[in-house]
């Protein structure tokens, strides 16, 4: 049973054609995006961390029905000019991606974080990163990159 | 934070802290990973798999299957070639046993391979697996390996055709024995001798990418497997073997993987997809769920660990024995060469004359154990590390003290390396350099100042105290591991770098890239490296056993001599100069005169010059030396005494790596695998039910650390300038599995008095230990 779905991504404005229970992960791959990775199905792993109107959401446990008419980013979007942000660039001056997998999540969580806390201490910034795995780094250079972005953010 | 030594200010791009060579593509979310390339129209094919530990498959009806619309293929033991093989990813002769078919008759494990669907999409495949209908002759199981080792056990592998099985009617799947000097002599001689026993449990890789591949036949009908592996080498042939075709005919392309840590040194998908794909002649994909990567892939193997030690008064060691059993799971995949590696990568770390070490690797109907950073050393040295501080406070000595006493130290030949090589005997190893003093200075500092709170607050509820745990690891595998280099000029002085060497998020590229760099004369951006393509590249073992900076960096390393020597003959030319009279600095071929040519323009100058030519080079690199790290890890847990809750509140660890080639990667190898460490310690652990099954396979029930339960780990680089490594390296990605386990067990006794011998430290466990000891 196919239904239409009409949603914003990355700014554009998308009516699509969806199965019953397809989620918002498998659709958003099939349309291309495919910095949304699968790690679990079970929104633990945060691997498929999207903005739902600017708040991370799990798209592997959402369904892309449940999406009709939310503005939804994902990495694809932070960088759509064809320029990175300071926040991507922190990532990869500090070395915190290792295998990246977990890093479009990662960046989404700490975009959120940081337009709503435009200074978070090195605490916020742990408990923000509290729903996503990250098997490669210990945290430590994560949470630099974006303590490092934040500090960016006020001058 | 590093140990600064004088060279570095010679070096311009080796030392220092470059960007990843990917790094713009990764937080640009670029599609470069296995499931973002699958082709459109690949067919999706799934594993049926068993229900039962232990069966033997009477029939399999596959009518109803088959009637399902979209449902292209189902295959079973009757349909695939029956040539026995081993999953693991190791040099050829794999020295683990052949005990694995395509397909078998038999199941070992809940989770085994049954059957494969090939269907238009995962949800047609998904039904097709739930209406196959499975006659099995259910058999015994038996789970634990001591039992498994009784006579009358249920046998897994009473197959006649596997091979290389230490003991199939013992379930015994490899054996070791060695004997250094003489035990018994040093036990009798010995004024005290500690014997204990220790146990480490079943716990997965979780690499945030599942396992993944998909396969085609390109226009030559040779068929391309994309895969997330560690060792793409090793794929082809194996799997050209199992699916009886030339390995000619197989190309295996490694695309950016996300994580691997050992999981990956294995053929989990590739053997069945390239025979599908080889079937069909269409493209197909196999992804593994997460459930199915918990309990299918491979896990880390559980031991029990005695350990049985004689020592004088004064704390000298005067024999060390090492005891193992081991549980391989329902395959022995690793068997041999984890279990070697968990006695000569440990009992060396301190001086005895007198060694044994004596392993039993049994077969049980769980999931199958593997290769798993640490590869064997984070048990064995759970149990010496653990063991170490035990003796030291029935001497009532200073654990530092005791270590100190007793530690390997520069010039030392390693005792066992001649003994116990990679499952064979191995080669003779001096220990060249050996920074495990300055690995406690800089992690211990701040940490040994600290005091013991409980000792002075005995009522409070928290408790607070320091431990800590030192490791020496290997670099590669001495006389096995080979890596080799292509390096092609471009005419813009640019570089392509061609490198079997795989980087699973590791940053090899970055650093193999750094290591041309530096001998060119160029930038990074100036080499363009491009990794793992069986069919481009040279060959590589593969990422594994801590060898790609020492083993495939020697190689880039020479590789990129030969280039700047063939460079320097065009400089010569267009000098006017003897190639002799030309010295190179900083990217400038220069003569006597002081005239220079830029590395750049005599690249341009091969091409359009008068000596046109395209300067390619390659080499490859063998090891025979294996030079160890070492590492010291100190911790400070908070243990709640009402509930048994045990949290690391700092860390700390050094590494003496030889030298970092980009320290702010070498930091991530450190962080990553004390955070992956404390995991191990503290909550990772599959649990199954009686009858096999596992009963926690998702990340709902199965804990990974994350960043709030994490302190800031901190690490340190010691540098000690490996004489035998390109630029003085040794390794760093594996050795801080080792340490932090039993670091973390120390500082539970020192807050408590309570021994910890059992992994991983649960609260329950925690507090019936604290309950027993009278708390």
């Amino acid at each position: 049973m196919a239904m239409k779905v009409s949603l914003t991504i990355n700014g554009e404005s998308y009516a699509i054609d969806c199965r019953a229970g397809e989620t918002l992960l498998e659709v958003l791959r099939r349309l291309g995006f495919k910095s949304v990775k699968r790690g679990c199905d079970t929104g633990n792993c945060g691997a498929c961390t999207i903005l739902l109107d600017n708040r991370p959401v799990a798209s592997c446990i959402m369904l892309a029905a449940q999406a009709e008419g939310y503005n939804i980013t994902t990495l694809e979007g932070l960088s759509a000019s064809g320029e990175i942000s300071h926040l991507q660039e922190a990532f990869i001056n500090n070395g915190a991606p290792q295998c990246g997998f977990c890093t479009p999540g990662m960046l989404l969580v700490a975009k959120a974080l940081l337009d709503t806390k435009p200074r978070p201490s090195r605490q916020d910034i742990r408990q923000a990163l509290a729903g996503n795995i990250c098997r490669c780094s210990g945290y430590v250079k994560i949470v630099d990159a974006i303590a490092d972005a934040s500090k960016k953010v006020e001058k | 934070m590093e140990v600064k030594t004088e060279k570095r200010s010679a070096l311009r791009v080796v030392s220092r802290r470059v960007r990843k060579v990917d790094g713009q593509a990764i937080v640009s979310g670029a599609p470069h990973y296995t499931m973002d390339m699958v082709p459109p129209g690949a067919l999706y094919a799934k594993i049926l798999r068993s229900p039962h530990a232990h069966a033997r498959i009477k029939r399999i009806d596959k009518r109803e299957a088959l009637k399902i619309p979209g449902v292209h293929l189902v295959l079973t033991h009757e349909d695939v070639p029956r040539i026995p093989f081993t999953t693991a990813g190791q040099n050829f002769p794999e020295p683990s046993p052949y005990d694995t078919f395509m397909l078998d008759s038999k199941v070992r494990f809940v989770g085994d391979r049954v059957a494969v669907v090939v269907a238009r999409d995962e949800a047609t495949a998904s039904r097709a697996c739930e209406v196959i209908k499975v006659d099995y002759e259910i058999l015994p199981a038996v789970f634990d390996p001591h039992e498994a080792l009784q006579p009358g056990s249920p046998i897994l592998h009473d197959e006649p055709d596997a091979s290389g099985i230490f003991d199939a009617t013992k379930n015994l799947a490899a054996h070791i024995h060695v004997e250094v000097g003489n035990v018994e002599e040093g036990f009798a001689k010995a004024d005290l001798v500690f014997e204990r026993t220790y146990s480490v449990h079943y716990v997965q890789h979780v690499s945030m990418e599942p396992h993944v591949c998909f396969a085609h036949l390109d226009e030559n009908s040779r068929v391309v497997i994309v895969t997330a592996t560690q060792v793409p080498f090793h794929v082809r042939r194996i799997v050209a073997r199992v699916n009886q075709v030339p390995i000619a005919r197989v190309r295996v392309i490694k695309p950016r993987i996300g994580g691997g840590f050992g999981g990956k040194q294995e053929i989990v998908l590739e053997d069945l997809c390239a025979h599908i794909a080889l079937r069909t002649g269409r493209p197909v994909v196999m992804e593994l769920t997460r459930q199915e990567e918990f309990f299918s892939t491979r896990t880390r193997h559980p031991q029990f660990v005695t350990m049985k030690t004689g020592v004088m008064r004064d704390g000298t060691i005067v024999a060390n024995q090492m005891k193992v059993v081991a549980n391989t799971g329902a395959y022995g995949a690793h068997a041999l060469t984890v279990q070697s590696n968990t006695g000569s990568k440990t009992l060396p770390l301190y001086r005895s004359p007198n060694i044994r070490y004596i392993a039993d690797v049994a077969y049980t109907n769980l999931p199958i154990a593997g290769a798993f950073r640490g590869y064997g050393a984070p048990q064995g040295y759970f149990a010496l590390g653990s063991l170490m501080d035990e003796i030291a406070h029935e001497l009532g000595m200073d654990p530092l003290e005791l270590r100190r006493k007793n530690l390997v130290r520069p010039g030392d030949e390693d005792p066992i390396a001649t003994k116990l090589g990679e499952g064979k005997e191995g080669f003779k190893r001096v220990i060249r350099t050996c920074g495990i003093e300055q690995c406690i200075e800089v992690a211990g500092k701040e940490f040994l100042k600290r005091k013991v709170k409980s000792i002075e607050r005995p009522f409070e509820r928290k408790r607070r105290a320091v431990g800590f745990a030192l490791a020496m690891h290997g670099t590669g595998i001495a006389g096995d591991d080979m890596g080799g280099a292509t390096i092609k000029v471009n005419d813009d002085g640019s570089f392509n770098l061609l490198v079997g060497a795989t980087d699973l998020g590791t940053g090899s590229d970055t650093i193999l890239a750094q290591m041309a760099a530096e001998v060119l004369g160029v930038d990074v951006a100036d080499i363009l490296v491009y990794s793992s393509d069986t069919d481009y590249t040279p060959f590589d073992v593969g990422a594994y056993a801590s060898s790609t900076t020492y083993v495939s960096g020697t190689a880039v390393v020479r590789a990129a001599e030969k280039v700047r020597e063939r460079l320097r003959d065009v400089a010569a030319h267009l000098l006017s100069e003897e190639p002799e009279n030309i010295e190179f600095r900083d990217g400038f071929f220069i003569g006597p005169d002081d005239r220079r040519i830029h590395v750049k323009q005599a690249a341009l100058k091969s091409f359009y010059g008068e000596q046109k030519q395209q300067i390619v080079e390659s080499a490859s690199f063998i090891t025979f030396e294996c030079p160890p790290p070492f590492s010291a890890t100190f911790v400070e847990v908070e243990i709640d005494m009402d509930t048994g809750a045990l949290r690391v509140i700092d860390a700390a660890s050094a590494v003496d790596l030889g030298r970092a080639i980009n320290p702010t990667l070498a930091e991530g190898q450190i962080i990553g695998s004390v955070a992956m460490a404390i995991g191990y310690a503290l909550y990772e652990e599959m649990k199954f039910s009686p009858g096999g099954r596992m009963l926690n396979a998702s990340l709902m029930d199965y804990k990974i650390p994350m960043a709030a339960d994490l302190p800031d780990i901190k690490a340190y680089l010691v540098e000690t300038d490996e004489p035998t490594g390109p630029f003085g390296v040794k390794s760093v990605g594996e050795i801080c599995m080792d340490n932090v386990a039993p670091a973390i067990a120390n500082a539970v006794f020192n807050a408590t008095g309570v021994r910890l011998r059992e992994l991983p430290f649960t609260p329950e466990k925690v507090l019936k230990a604290l309950k027993e000891a009278g708390y």
